[in-house]
């Protein structure tokens, strides 16, 4: 039992947050607010050659190997940065449920050029309906062979924008069913739509989408559980990493920000609420690494279930106080668009609705308690 | 990162839980109530008129001590079991699981410790084998009435008179003081140094010509706390421990203690599956309120904060465990741990609506024997004693953060 990070593991952060404070600044991060893509291809492509978008893939595709609790950390260090882009779309998206139920012609289609930088997935899963349960998924999928067809509309499709493909949930007779769909395709349209965290989600209409059946016929939701659960799990690694910043971020204006002749860290009032957002931050961390690890050690289904439930919950309310400290503590300057502290306040509610708020999880976790 | 127990871990877990299954009395198997409670009920079969009470309290003693696990973090030579902190964690967790007793009291936590730090052999060889056999329990004497938080501040007063101490003033939370033979103070010995630097550290008989005790009857009817007078109360001066003056020094000691505070989190996650169980049965049903529905969500948060808790509880255990000192993450752990247990018997005593305001235990309108109306009551003070969840939040940002001290 320990709850330390590995030497490896170490080694990954540490060079991850040098890595990110050279190349993803404050200024890039609030360039790709503005930007069409929401990212930087040359970024992308050194993220590559650091080998993270191919960290859990294995080293016969061209990966790392590396395991789940490992990209946690590295996630982690992301959500530090506030990373734009197609990251976690491409990995928890594309080559998580690539490597949980691809085929080999289609892992070995796929996963080197994921490794290697040359594509973008994303998932599209949710629709209009916004649930997160099987029953929200109601796009029609249409199964001939090896081939699907998918008519109707996605909704908060992260980076389909930029992605070459989706993984595509449907409904055929036989139960949710998933493919490999290409963007760049008549039947494909994608409207951006403008977001709290100016990233980019958006509007998929399928008229026709034709793609590669990606598992099996009506075996889509089963498939999809480890998939939505390191999801899960990568949204709070990433709001740790974010509410962490956004703590120290805040910790250091009230050691410099003097009114009545002192700095205000020195009153009660502000020291109290930054013992409770450091509470909050590593409360979370440990909850997310729980998760993480239960996932990547193979613990027993029921356990690693409610341990993500438990993480998700937890992370989405405590991170979301975190920020909400962040501002308070700040004063004016904290609500400015040219202040840094609000691009932490903002990505934190994107992470905290994604894959289910604090609700929709303490739900499952009330559930599964028998409650 | 790694939640599970290494083979050596598992080994020795596999050990303590062996031991407990054989040696453990039928008296103290209930596994219901918390570990602490019965703590208290040990100390109080120890002196109790009944002597099958009594027997039992002292089998239960010899059992644990024939392994030095009275004092398992003591060092050997001291009669203890020089249990590494992950050792003591593992042995710690297993004796909250089952709810039993851990006969040691203040002089196993904390008198003994300062003993083996800064005691002479005399005082050691006096006092150690005594807490060892359970034949000498231990209170503290360090709040005043008017030093609480700002325990510096204490003013009961010592003034040498030859080989003695005479000692004038007032303790107060003397907590099971009543159940003690033995009381280790933080008494003024020079009044005019500041504060920190006037203070020594005695220890006296508490049966002592002078010394007299109140019970502080709390809130909940109990008997835990003691007002302690001092009137001339003579000790000799060889009672004290460590150089005078240097007694706040000598009291802040911490030896190489396990620190995680695991037994909470174990007996709030003990009693969230107790309820769950007892809404299980008929009795159960009879009691759940209509519109409980409106409680489970409030349930489920609990269960988290519990495992958030946990962790904390792992994490100190595994910074211990590499060698490296708890620094403000024993502070989050204390004022954490504390607010959950308040909000966690809020909770729980909302789940039965009117029926949660009976308080008598053998009522049958009592849901649970009335325990959570009592944890409701009973847990008001541990936000406050041992460091205010103010302190500690002080403490965090001051020590923890680097932020200027107002």
């Amino acid at each position: 039992m320990d709850l330390g990070l590995t030497e490896t593991q170490e080694l990954l952060k540490n060079a991850a947050r040098e890595f990110l404070e050279n190349e993803c600044p404050e200024q890039h991060v609030r360039d790709m607010e503005e930007d069409e893509k929401g990212y930087s291809p040359v970024l992308w492509q050194q993220m590559a050659e650091q080998g993270w978008q191919g960290l859990l893939i294995p080293e016969a595709h061209g990966g790392a190997g590396f395991d789940f609790l490992d990209l946690s950390v590295l996630l982690e260090e992301f959500g530090r940065a506030l990373v734009p882009g197609p990251f976690m779309s491409t990995v928890l998206g594309g080559a998580v449920p690539l490597m949980e139920i691809g085929s080999d012609a289609q892992q070995a289609e796929f996963l080197p050029k994921i490794a290697s930088g040359d594509l973008i997935f994303t998932l599209a899963l949710t629709e209009p309906s916004a649930r997160f349960d099987e029953s929200g998924v109601q796009a029609k999928a249409t199964v001939s062979g090896n081939e699907v067809t998918f008519d109707g509309t996605k909704l908060f499709v992260s980076d389909a924008n930029v992605a070459d493909y989706m993984i595509v949930a449907g409904r055929s007779a036989k139960g949710v069913t998933l493919g490999i769909v290409a963007t760049q395709q008549a039947g494909v349209t994608i409207n951006q739509l403008q977001t709290i965290a100016r990233d980019k989600q958006c509007e998929v209409v399928l008229k026709g989408a034709k793609g590669q059946l990606l598992g099996t016929d009506g075996g889509g939701w089963a498939a999809l559980q480890p998939v939505l659960q390191k999801y899960t799990v990568a949204e709070c690694a990433y709001m740790v990493g974010l509410s962490q910043m956004d703590f120290e971020i805040a910790v250091d204006y009230a050691k410099e920000r003097v009114q009545f002749g002192r700095p205000i860290g020195s009153f009660q009032a502000i020291q109290h609420k930054c013992a409770d957002m450091v509470t909050d931050v590593d409360g979370s961390r440990f909850i997310m690494y729980k998760a993480a690890w239960a996932i990547s050690s193979g613990q027993p289904a029921a356990d690693t279930q409610i341990a993500v439930n438990m993480a998700k919950a937890w992370c989405s309310e405590a991170t979301r106080r975190v920020v909400a400290h962040g501002q308070q503590i700040h004063g004016g300057i904290g609500f400015t668009k040219d202040y840094k502290i609000q691009l932490f306040f903002r990505r934190q509610k994107r992470a905290e609705l994604a894959f289910g708020d604090s609700d929709f999880h303490r739900e499952a976790v009330a559930q599964q308690l028998g409650l | 990162m790694d939640w599970s127990d290494s083979p050596e871990q598992a080994n020795f877990r596999k050990e303590v839980r062996a031991f407990i299954q054989k040696e453990l009395p039928e008296r103290y198997r209930s596994g219901e109530d918390s570990g602490e409670e019965l703590s208290g009920g040990w100390q109080a079969d120890r002196k109790s008129e009944d002597p099958t009470k009594r027997d039992v309290a002292m089998a239960w003693a010899d059992s644990l001590a024939k392994r030095g696990w009275i004092a398992p973090a003591w060092p050997k030579e001291y009669g203890g079991a020089g249990l590494t902190t992950i050792e003591q964690f593992i042995y710690n967790q297993e004796m909250a699981e089952a709810a039993a007793p851990m006969p040691g009291g203040m002089g196993v936590s904390m008198l003994g410790p300062t003993l083996i730090v800064h005691g002479t052999d005399e005082q050691k060889a006096e006092h150690l084998p005594k807490i060892l056999s359970g034949e000498v329990a231990w209170a503290q004497g360090y709040s005043e009435p008017g030093a609480g938080s700002d325990l510096a501040s204490l003013q009961t007063r010592a003034v040498r008179d030859g080989d003695e101490y005479v000692i004038n003033g007032q303790k107060i939370w003397t907590s099971g003081g009543h159940l003690a033979d033995w009381l280790f103070a933080l008494v003024r010995t020079d009044a005019e140094a500041p504060k920190h630097r006037g203070i020594s550290f005695v220890m006296m008989d508490i049966k002592s010509q002078g010394l007299s005790l109140r019970p502080l009857i709390n809130m909940g009817w109990k008997h835990h706390f003691n007002e302690t007078f001092f009137e001339d109360v003579r000790i000799p001066v060889k009672n004290r421990i460590g150089e005078e003056n240097r007694g706040w020094y000598v009291g802040m000691t911490l030896l190489d203690f396990e620190r995680s505070g695991i037994a909470g989190a174990i007996s709030y996650k003990r009693g969230q599956g107790q309820i769950k169980k007892f809404l299980n049965t008929d009795e159960g049903k009879s009691f759940k309120r209509v519109d409980a529905n409106m409680v489970r969500l409030e349930l489920a948060d609990r269960a988290i904060e519990t495992e958030v808790l946990f962790n904390f509880a792992f994490r100190i255990v595994s910074i211990q465990n590499r060698g490296m000192v708890p620094n403000y993450e024993a502070s989050v752990n204390k004022m954490f741990g504390s607010e959950v247990h308040q909000r966690l018997a809020r909770s729980e005593t909302k789940l039965w609506g009117l029926y949660g305001n009976v308080w008598d235990p053998k009522s049958k309108y009592a849901p649970m024997g009335a325990q959570h109306v009592q944890d409701y009551v009973g847990s008001v003070p541990h936000t406050i004693f041992s460091g205010s969840s103010e302190i500690q939040r002080n403490v965090i940002a001051t020590r923890g953060l680097g932020l200027p001290r107002g």
